[in-house]
């Protein structure tokens, strides 16, 4: 695996590269999206349970016909990459819209009627007291959507843009266990890290929550 | 791209080799096998944490850790090491299934009422007794979630299966895009797309079917 | 001054919460609400800052109708305390503090600097400030949430059940600093509570709802004791109310017997027992001075070994007697 690296780390490295960035700029978009989509679904009520059953179905669309259908859609290239990153975005969006609703739901009406009472409008009552106590569940879902994309992103090497995919199907044409192994290793290390850049930085942002475990 | 695929009367004929029912069948297989196998698999692990709260570590981190597998590249490797066939596929597949099951196991636990499980201890249940009678019924909500997501993700990604030669739903969306015809893939995907909304729907009635009452009042 | 005109509150299908209510809030004194859940007290309260609308009728403040004001800016000037106190959780107890003041445009350096002395104000200490609510009992929770509703000085204040998640003990505490700041600061307090006891306590004014959302009867906690209006109220205020009605009067004009031969004192005239035998000499059970309560009195007499209440002056020398009997003809004569 070591002769491996040091022949293709060029390639390896490229592979890396893309991957990195097909996986997280659609974390970055879709979380932009889902945020007001999200809270929607909260303000009015009704378009809650459409808004659950719409993400259920988006996100049962198996990866690999997204990815080929996008180009017939969007009109672009088969082997472009802005395939990958719509296609990751949607899932990104129909992951996180209900968990940034599911997090403003679950903030406690005492909290919310508290804050109105005391003279918070709509809008700032939202930025200030009902997105920061629901953080803890919404980053809780932005990392099962940063993880999953990164794994997802290898699906798309079967349509010749997938980052470290590419490693996978280039061994599995020629039979030859190391690359595979590699793309592996390294698509789950990337899990990891990202996965723990984002507990690090839910640490930073919501400091409270370290001390609500023996609360009733 | 257009319907034409999915609505030629041709491919629905039960016994033609490579028609969309002979795939749905193979796709429902896999699916079937690698839910039995996983669940078999993971849930007395989860449930086993989750009762004795030993070894949480792992269950909080099972989850993550599975989804960051790329399935892909482990259906690859298993071929490459086991050769074609229905073995390495199922390793995949039972890889991505047992995560979340067991996950959902070991929350389902943990989030009852320490009170009432106390309750049960005290009336004289055995362990056993314990958990079959008060903890696993009553952690039956978040466990079959657990389930119907694991059951959703198997039926998406058991199309991967036809990249390395096998039959199900992924033949549809592979050899359509290696003869451009996108009639097909839509054909695969839509067929797909239904199967898993109708899994989850079967699953969503069996849910209301075997949770007690009593539980969904607040849930 | 608060002033209800005439207020209708009925939900859509729910029947009527709050049915033709006029009353008045009036200001600087502490103006309980209470009665059986579902009476309409809490709906009423949630009017004065319209965090709910009338079907009919006005809401006035000092005589202009809340109605016809910017939501959140009266919601500003108004102080609002609620069960549970309502934290913020994701904020230190200083920033939950500061809140309002943020609102209304100060910075927050001086926002804090202004909550860690309202912290002082409602007896919690400096080391506080720093913690989360999830860190603080019940209790502490309760005086941040009060702390919070008077940081901007507002001079009107809702309470919603702001006791009742408390256990007794902290409960009886909080009683006592309410009654303490309250003294100091004298704000328009509206409050809701369940727990008669409770409105008799704190309340200058106190409101009795009935089901349906009608006021059976407004008065001082002393008028609802000796005099409530009907059976319903009667029974609301509780069995024992002739007796908690006598916590109202002082013994100051209650007529006293000479200290009798058989009450023993000491050199200095200090009351040790009572002789009922050649050497036998029962404690008293303690005495009352002309400040204390005529329920203080009746509760000694009982008390006693001979019925006997037992007076004494501001040294602690035994000035006086006061047998039950006495004590019943001078009720009887003071009703009469």
């Amino acid at each position: 695996m070591i002769t491996y690296l040091s022949n293709n780390s060029e390639t390896v490295l490229a592979a890396l590269r893309q991957h990195i960035w097909l996986a997280l700029l659609p974390v970055l978009l879709g979380f932009a999206i889902a945020l007001p989509i999200g809270y929607l679904g909260v303000r009015f009520p009704r378009f809650y349970h459409p808004l659950v059953n719409v993400a259920g179905v988006l996100y049962s669309i198996p990866s690999l016909a997204l990815f080929v259908f996008l180009p017939v859609v969007l009109g672009t290239k088969i082997l472009s990459p802005i395939n990958i990153v719509v296609a990751l975005t949607i899932y990104t969006v129909a992951l996180l819209a209900r968990t940034v609703a599911d997090g403003l739901r679950s903030v406690d009406r005492l909290i919310t009627e508290s804050a109105t009472a005391m003279g918070y409008r709509r809008f700032r009552r939202l930025i200030d007291v009902e997105l920061p106590v629901a953080l803890p569940v919404i980053l809780a879902g932005l990392r099962v959507a940063t993880v999953a994309n990164i794994s997802l992103v290898s699906v798309g090497a079967l349509i010749g843009v997938g980052g470290l995919g590419q490693l996978f199907t280039r061994g599995f044409q020629l039979f030859y266990l190391e690359p595979i192994l590699v793309g592996v290793i390294l698509s789950v290390l990337l899990a990891g890290v990202a996965d723990l850049a984002i507990v690090l930085i839910q640490r930073a942002v919501t400091p409270w929550t370290r001390f609500q475990g023996g609360r009733a | 791209m257009n319907l034409s695929y999915l609505f030629d009367a041709a491919h629905w004929d039960l016994g033609a080799s490579g028609s969309i029912p002979q795939l749905l069948l193979s796709h429902l297989w896999y699916v079937i096998l690698a839910l039995a196998i996983g669940t078999v698999i993971a849930l007395p692990v989860g449930l086993y944490i989750g009762h004795t709260g030993r070894g949480s570590f792992i269950a909080i981190n099972a989850g993550n850790a599975g989804r960051s597998l790329p399935t892909l590249g482990l259906l690859m490797l298993m071929v490459t090491l086991l050769g074609l066939g229905l073995l390495p596929v199922l390793i995949a597949l039972t890889v991505l299934v047992i995560p979340p099951i067991l996950t959902s196991a070991y929350a389902g636990l943990r989030s009852l009422d320490p009170q009432v499980v106390d309750a049960a201890r005290g009336v004289g249940m055995r362990p056993w007794q314990v958990l079959t009678r008060v903890e696993l019924p009553m952690a039956l909500p978040v466990l079959m979630s657990g389930f119907r997501s694991a059951t959703l993700q198997v039926v998406a990604t058991a199309t991967v299966a036809a990249a390395v030669g096998l039959g199900g739903l992924g033949r549809l969306l592979i050899d359509g895009l290696a003869v451009n015809d996108y009639s097909r893939v839509l054909a695969g995907a839509i067929v797909v797309a239904v199967l898993a909304v109708l899994l989850d729907l079967v699953l969503a009635f069996a849910q209301r079917w075997i949770v007690s009452p009593g539980l969904r009042v607040s849930r | 001054m608060i002033t209800f005109d005439d207020v209708v509150k009925v939900y859509p299908g729910g029947g009527t919460a709050v049915d033709h209510v006029s009353l008045e809030v009036p200001t600087g004194k502490t103006t309980v609400f209470v009665g059986p859940s579902g009476c309409g007290k809490t709906t009423s309260l949630r009017m004065i800052n319209r965090m709910i609308s009338p079907t009919s009728g006005r809401v006035l403040i000092d005589g202009e109708d809340v109605a016809g004001q910017d939501e959140a800016l009266l919601r500003r000037g108004i102080g609002y305390v609620i069960q549970h106190a309502g934290l913020f959780p994701h904020r230190t107890v200083l920033d939950n503090v500061a809140t309002v003041p943020v609102l209304l445009g100060k910075t927050r350096r001086e926002a804090r600097a202004a909550a860690l002395g309202l912290l002082e104000r409602v007896g919690l200490a400096p080391e506080f400030a720093q913690r989360y609510p999830a860190q603080l009992s019940g209790g502490q929770q309760q005086r941040v949430g009060v702390a919070r509703a008077l940081a901007a000085d507002p001079p009107i204040m809702l309470m919603d059940e702001p006791f009742s998640a408390v256990d007794p003990v902290v409960r009886e505490g909080l009683h006592r600093e309410f009654l303490r700041l309250q003294k100091d600061l004298g704000k328009t307090i509206a409050m809701v509570t369940h727990d008669i006891d409770e409105a008799i306590k704190l309340g200058d004014l106190v409101v009795i709802f009935r089901q349906g959302g009608i006021v059976a009867q407004i008065g001082t906690p002393q008028e609802l004791l000796s005099d409530p209006a009907d059976e319903f109220v009667a029974e609301f205020v509780g069995r024992d109310r002739g007796l908690r009605s006598l916590s109202f009067d002082t013994a100051a004009e209650l007529p006293v017997k000479p200290v009798p031969a058989e009450l023993v004192v000491d050199e200095a005239g200090r009351p040790l027992g009572w002789r009922t035998g050649a050497d036998d000499v029962r404690p008293t059970g303690g005495t009352f001075t002309s400040a204390d309560t005529l329920r203080l009195v009746a509760d000694l007499a009982i008390l006693s070994p001979v019925g006997i209440a037992v007076r004494v002056d501001a040294d602690g020398k035994a000035d006086g007697i006061t047998p039950h009997h006495d004590l019943a003809d001078y009720l009887a004569a003071r009703r009469g």
